[in-house]
């Protein structure tokens, strides 16, 4: 999936995989892509709320072994 | 800045002493909804921690002034942000050391009664989930009923007494969450017990927990029995220890009672709950004192924050045993069987040997919770059905 922009947050723990793409997000144009990739497992309710919260589109998650990706489209 | 924090087993004790506190939960709102600490005096707000990276005026305005407040998230991390953004207002809140993952697993030793021979029962309270395990000692000597996967708890807490752990025993397989009887038994060479009829596919070695099986523990001799009292599985089995207690698994608890396990089977095993709870109990003796695998709310905590009443309490008050009709029975429990919890083959498999999920995964199932593995839709069917028979 085609992206504007991938942000590693690989290694963080919560809070900060949300608070790193929050301001990600801040810099991106309305309809723009961030990709994410992160390791806490508690990123994935916590994007798909945050996006849901933020008006935001999450497009897609993937999990791979113990990384996860999304890809959240600015609202 | 720092905060101040506190840790499960400081939350536990306000739970146990009908303390108020205020927990101000930063979790997303399906996680908060899911499931919460629970406290007679407790209140809640609940605003996810994303939502307040902006700024904490908001929702300060809805903190109390007159009460402690408690910052809680799933791991630690973000109530120690939401603490320090709040300390900077001016407001003192602690946060939750571990988050709710440690307060899944904290697991409070309450002692229910001494044993005729100076020996010791203790109970162990795991008051975030539900779920109660116990450890009867005597001259050195202990057995463990339905260990939750904390092992070390149990293994540490023999140790502290001066106890080495001979019998690890489980009532029967259990679905609703991982049981640690396997490991303590592993790790200090003990015997682990099992139903035979409910361990058919486990790929380890135990011993078979039959009807009449007998241990004694110590130099006192003091007795654990076996009682069969299949129902909700069909292995399942009740303990009588030292004549005093009866430990009845998941076929009684103290304001509801089992349902079978296995939805597919319900009709089948619903006959056996029958003649457990209307005719196998009966026949024990009135003043043995009941000891359930789980509790549903926390007002089943008696004031030290154990969980027991007599078996003779439980005849007049548990509704559950107050339906004289069979056929109305049989209905009332197969009508209303809650949803299984969400991993349960997955646990059940783990609990059989079958599978070894990492740690990370067996705490992400958080299957055990209350609501939907004792039968709440039961309980409550059963309630309002006595309620209805009492105005007509």
């Amino acid at each position: 999936m085609n992206s504007d922009k991938v942000l590693d947050a690989k290694g963080l723990a919560c809070p900060m995989p949300i608070v790193k793409t929050r301001k990600e997000m801040k810099g991106l144009a309305s309809g723009q892509v961030l990709e994410i990739h992160a390791t806490d497992k508690g990123a994935k309710a916590d994007m798909t709320a945050w996006a849901k919260s933020g008006g935001h589109d999450l497009l897609e998650v993937q999990e791979d072994g113990g990384l996860l990706k999304f890809w959240i489209k600015k609202g | 800045m720092t905060v101040e924090s506190l840790t499960a087993k400081e939350v536990a004790k306000k739970v146990i002493n009908n303390e108020p506190l205020f927990i101000f939960d930063v979790r997303n709102e399906d996680a908060f909804a899911d499931w919460k600490i629970e406290g007679s005096r407790f209140d809640y707000l609940n605003i996810p921690y994303f939502d307040l990276l902006d700024g904490v005026e908001e929702a300060a305005a809805k903190l109390p002034t007159d009460k402690d407040i408690l910052v809680v998230c799933a791991k630690e991390g973000s109530s120690v942000m939401v603490a320090e953004m709040l300390a900077e207002e001016g407001i003192e809140a602690a946060y939750l050391e571990g988050g709710m993952k440690a307060w899944s697993e904290h697991l409070e030793p309450v002692k229910v009664g001494d044993l005729k021979g100076g020996g010791e029962l203790y109970q162990f309270v795991r008051i975030g989930k539900g779920c109660l395990s116990y450890m009867a000692i005597s001259d050195g000597e202990a057995a463990v009923i339905d260990a939750t996967r904390m092992a070390d708890v149990f293994l540490n807490f023999a140790a502290e007494k001066g106890a080495v752990i001979k019998h690890v025993f489980d009532t029967h397989l259990h679905a609703d969450h991982i049981s640690g009887g396997r490991q303590i038994a592993e790790a200090i060479g003990a015997a682990y017990y099992l139903p035979p009829a409910d361990a058919e596919e486990v790929v380890f070695d135990y011993v078979k927990l039959v009807n009449g099986l007998k241990v004694e523990l110590g130099e006192e001799k003091t007795e654990i029995h076996a009682f069969y009292s299949p129902g909700h599985t069909i292995g399942s089995t009740s303990f009588i220890v030292d004549g005093q207690y009866l430990m009845t698994g998941d076929i009684l608890f103290i304001d509801s009672i089992g349902r079978p396990d296995l939805a597919g089977l319900a009709e089948d095993w619903v006959g056996d709950l029958r003649e457990s709870l209307y005719k196998r109990y009966p026949g024990l003796a009135d003043g043995l004192i009941v000891l359930p695998a789980h509790f549903m709310i926390i007002d089943e905590l008696n004031e030290d924050g154990s969980v027991y009443k007599t078996l003779s309490a439980l005849f007049k008050e548990n509704h559950g045993l107050n339906i004289e009709d069979e056929q109305t029975f049989r209905d009332m429990v197969t009508r209303h069987l809650p949803p299984q919890p969400n991993a349960y083959q997955e646990i059940r498999k783990t609990n059989m040997g079958i599978i070894s999920p990492a740690e990370e995964e067996q705490r992400k199932w958080r299957l055990d919770q209350t609501a939907v593995l004792c039968g709440k839709p039961l309980n409550e069917a059963i309630k309002n059905w006595k309620l209805k028979e009492r105005l007509t």
